[in-house]
């Protein structure tokens, strides 16, 4: 639990990143470093998240499953003690 | 379409179950400025809206305060998490223990239901933008509210980052106005006039 929850806390880190500049890209569509950097950060987070999902499970709705079907897999994201 | 992410935005702890609180948490869970409204308000807004910028703008911060409506529903549930029915009436909570035992419900801290009465989308992006701006501003106070409330560093923590947001948002929007006011002005140079809708 404890190291998924760190994982967790590296991917909202590094997510959080990419959600700002996604935002402001909105709106400076044409400002190219901003636009490199939120790829870079994108880039990163696939990364992350990969390896999160070989380790956890499904992260997103519609990935690939291993057996028995890993959307069930508990916890939630409502029942994790993130200061753990 | 939306795709789930089985993770919160941030996180979203309590050091110990607090009802009373709870109780005033629900006015941005369901209340006229809770991070509900402002997704419906954007999502149902932007099917009208006329710029890249702000049709982009609109889903892609009407999708993050849905990830805030969950950061909020989570603080709730923890903070009534196993807290006696006694304790729940002696907070306030006694009609919505009534109702809902301790599940979520997207009503306000006094109890009154969500209503689509809240929010508008007028059509005019200029009259919707201006919404969007103000809706930013009362939720960016009504956290400040709850923040006074509280004494847990945790819950704090969190509704900090809430409200940070809240300032971002409008920063966003207030950018695209500024894009909305250009692309109008230039319909006016067209010969159009700037209160009509614009005709692309």
């Amino acid at each position: 639990m404890h190291d998924m929850v760190a994982m967790l806390r590296q991917i909202q880190a590094i997510q959080f990143a990419a959600i700002e500049l996604h935002l402001y890209l909105n709106t400076h569509p044409r400002d190219q470093r901003a636009l490199e950097e939120y790829n870079e950060l994108v880039c990163k987070l696939e990364q992350l998240e990969a390896e999160y999902t070989e380790r956890y499970g499904m992260l997103y709705m519609l990935q690939q499953s291993g057996f028995p079907w890993e959307w069930n897999r508990e916890p939630w994201p409502w029942d994790i003690n993130y200061s753990a | 379409m939306w795709v789930y992410k089985k993770m919160l935005e941030y996180p979203a702890d309590v050091t110990k179950p607090d009802p009373v609180f709870a109780k005033s948490l629900f006015s941005q869970f369901g209340g006229p400025d809770s991070e509900l409204s402002a997704a419906l308000r954007y999502f149902s807004q932007a099917w009208t809206m006329p710029i890249p910028e702000g049709k982009s703008t609109l889903i892609s911060i009407g999708t993050e305060e849905m990830a805030h409506w969950e950061i909020v529903g989570t603080l709730i549930y923890k903070l009534i998490k196993g807290v006696p029915v006694e304790e729940l009436v002696a907070a306030g909570l006694g009609a919505h223990y009534s109702q809902h035992d301790r599940a979520l419900y997207p009503h306000d801290a006094a109890g009154v239901p969500w209503m689509a009465a809240y929010i508008q989308s007028l059509g005019d992006p200029i009259a919707d933008i201006h919404e969007d701006l103000a809706a930013e501003e009362k939720a960016r106070a009504t956290y400040e509210h709850l923040i006074d409330q509280s004494r847990d560093p945790k819950v704090i923590d969190t509704l900090s980052f809430l409200r940070q947001r809240e300032i971002v948002h409008f920063q966003r929007f207030g950018e695209v106005l500024d894009l909305l006011y250009d692309y109008l002005d230039k319909d006016r140079r067209d010969d159009k006039d700037h209160r009509k809708k614009p005709r692309k």
